[in-house]
């Protein structure tokens, strides 16, 4: 008998039935213990030794623990897919553990120098090895601000127009842009700072500043922007150009009404990664900015200082104090990259959908 | 409600009627020059779309051969036949979207008003303006609110309006789409149903006020309901807008059209093999593979 409506009846509470219940991951917890178990007596009862050996062990043991258990409960396929799923965490474990490794340790070694002065001060009336109340990085803080944005303002916009050219126009240049694209972003970064430097400080154009080491670095950032913006804009529909064109917009309008817009966020990206690449370069800013220890705003004249260069140099004085407070700069340069990427994040998805 | 339906039947079969009866339409399609129009006909001279000679590549694909037709105010043609038949080719060189394939290329002219759209010197964002079109799947603007998608094309073509909130709302009605967004105009045009996007699409295109309105396939992505009020719309629209629709659906083409056009291409380009008044290709069909076609036995 078929029940159409039946108001009286009670509306059932809301589950979520293709959720596995707690005691049926008994057996996976089981299987994670007994692998452990299994590698540390392993350890201790044969002649393997050492970390890697308990690690190597214990994926072993937990591979095949899992695809026993798979195998029990649902056949040969189960365990295939147990296997596949196995293979999957280990290296997301393989990724993740060198970074959090790095983070790890540059936190753990970077705390000891870091005291608020870090921020407010510079070290032009400072010894390497003055006490760490004594002087900061501020200068350097503001040295990577400054270089960065200014990287950024010079090859966003040329990066954003290649990808434009490469997706809209099509030109007949295209491969060949396409081509010398790929190939820049095989320079190596100290080939960047050598060029700048032999032609624009040696070339009498410039000296040492920070608008110097901008152009090195965006050599470095532009053909990452440039890829990473050919790469979204293409992502983006056919139907919304034609769409754009029917509605009677020339090209230039319909691109900067209808496909930036609507690549915006992947353009943000494209931007992030371009940061990412320069933030943390050193070798093209010893040739281009020189390093300073005092603050320095104006980028078009006089050398600067930014976090990696400040970094290297404290560490070439071999000094303990100054190795401390160099990894105070790496632990304030990776905290800045993540802040600068966040607020990317923020502006770019702020009109998300 | 089967009464209700009748009647509007019966207004239909007026509207479709009436036509047939005004206007000598020569056998097949070319109503070439203006002067063949009879002159008892009532209807607005208004703006006049014709094909004439209309060929089409991809390539070395000849797509399309010699299409000969004209549009005129008021009235609703469809283009029905087989897929690959060269009716969305054909209806994409009436607003000259076919260049945008890079191996496109075309033979004939297409005169809006009596000048070839296709003349150099032509600025062809104008000739997009006054031949609008709705594109088989809805393509609302994503970074845009459902408002601003409906002014969209008076941004991009640089269009000064005052009072655009009174255009918003008239060209959100024509399309039928008014009471369903009227709340939520700052919403985005992707947070909408399919048959919503599409009428959405339609208002669109209405805001820049085209003399044309081309539509390729506008509903085979939609639910009956949507259908249903886009052929209203349609309807509506054709007294303002001439209006070529190119549809799959032949239950479609008899209840919106005055005139349909039946497209094949049988081991060769596109052809156009038949023209007339929708009630006689529906109903006495002269060639025997229109015959075939619209009571179902191939295609």
């Amino acid at each position: 008998m078929v029940q159409l409506l039946d108001s009286q009846r009670p509306v059932p509470v809301p589950r979520k039935p293709w959720r596995k219940a707690p005691s049926a991951l008994i057996p996976d917890l089981l299987i994670f213990v007994a692998s452990l178990a299994a590698a540390e007596a392993m350890i201790m009862l044969t002649g393997f030794k050492g970390k890697l050996a308990f690690v190597l062990l214990f994926v072993l043991f937990s591979t095949v623990g899992s695809m026993v258990l798979a195998f029990h409960r649902r056949g040969a396929t189960a365990m295939s897919n147990a296997m596949a799923s196995s293979f999957i965490y280990l290296s997301i474990a393989l990724v993740a553990l060198p970074l959090l490794s790095i983070i790890f340790t540059v936190v753990s070694r970077g705390r000891h120098a870091l005291r608020l002065n870090t921020f407010t001060q510079d070290m032009a009336a400072t010894q390497p090895d003055s006490p760490f109340n004594q002087g900061g990085a501020l200068h350097a803080i503001l040295g990577t601000i400054v270089l960065v944005l200014l990287a950024t303002a010079i090859s966003v916009p040329i990066g954003v127009l290649t990808g434009l050219y490469l997706t809209e126009i099509k030109g007949r240049a295209e491969g060949l842009i396409r081509f010398l694209v790929q190939a820049m972003s095989g320079v190596p970064s100290i080939v960047a700072g050598l060029f700048v430097y032999a032609v624009w400080i040696v070339g009498g154009h410039g000296g040492f500043s920070g608008f110097s080491g901008a152009v090195a670095l965006s050599i470095l950032m532009l053909p990452t922007v440039a890829r990473t913006a050919e790469e979204v804009l293409r992502l983006i529909p056919n139907d919304l150009r034609e769409a754009g064109v029917a509605l009677g917009g020339t090209q230039w309008r319909t691109v900067a009404m209808v496909v930036l817009p609507a690549a915006r966020s992947g353009l943000i990206t494209a931007t992030v990664l371009g940061i990412a690449r320069v933030a943390g370069e050193t070798a093209p800013l010893l040739l281009t900015i020189f390093g300073t220890t005092a603050k320095h705003f104006n980028p078009f004249v006089g050398p600067m200082s930014a976090l990696p260069l400040y970094v290297f140099q404290l560490l070439n004085t071999g000094l303990d104090i100054a190795i401390a407070r160099a990894w105070t700069g790496a632990l304030v340069l990776l905290v800045l990259v993540s802040v600068l990427f966040t607020l990317a994040r923020a502006f770019g998805g702020r009109a998300k959908a | 409600m089967s009464d209700s339906t009748n009647e509007k039947r019966n207004e239909r079969d007026d509207v479709s009627t009436q036509p047939t009866e005004r206007v000598t339409v020569s056998s097949l399609a070319s109503v070439a020059d203006r002067a063949s129009r009879d002159p008892r006909d009532p209807r607005p001279a208004g703006a006049d779309l014709e094909a004439r000679g209309v060929h089409a590549w991809f390539g070395a694909h000849h797509a399309l051969a010699d299409i000969n037709l004209s549009f005129s105010a008021g009235t609703v043609t469809a283009l029905i036949g087989p897929s690959g038949c060269g009716k969305s080719t054909f209806l994409r060189t009436l607003n000259r979207m076919h260049e945008f394939i890079p191996s496109a290329a075309m033979a004939g002219e297409v005169l809006l008003d009596g000048v070839d759209i296709y003349n150099q010197g032509i600025d062809v964002t104008k000739i997009r303006l006054k031949i609008g079109m709705v594109f088989q799947k809805p393509n609302p603007f994503p970074s845009m609110t459902i408002g601003e998608n409906v002014l969209s094309g008076l941004k991009l073509a640089q269009i000064k309006r005052s009072n655009k909130e009174g255009l918003m709302e008239e060209c959100l009605v024509r399309a039928g789409l008014w009471n369903e967004v009227k709340d939520r105009l700052s919403a985005h045009g992707g947070s909408l149903s399919g048959g919503q996007q599409q009428r959405l699409c339609i208002a669109r295109a209405l805001a820049v006020q085209p003399e044309v309105l081309l539509m390729d396939e506008p509903c085979s992505s939609l639910d009956p309901g949507s259908t249903l009020r886009i052929e209203e719309t349609i309807r509506q629209l054709s007294e303002s807008v001439i209006v070529v629709i190119v549809t799959h659906n032949m239950q479609q083409a008899a209840r919106v059209s005055d005139y349909t056009g039946f497209f094949l291409s049988e081991d060769g380009p596109g052809r156009l093999i038949e023209y007339a008044p929708t009630r006689e290709i529906f109903s006495r069909p002269k060639d025997e593979r229109t015959e075939a076609y619209v009571t179902g036995r191939f295609g």
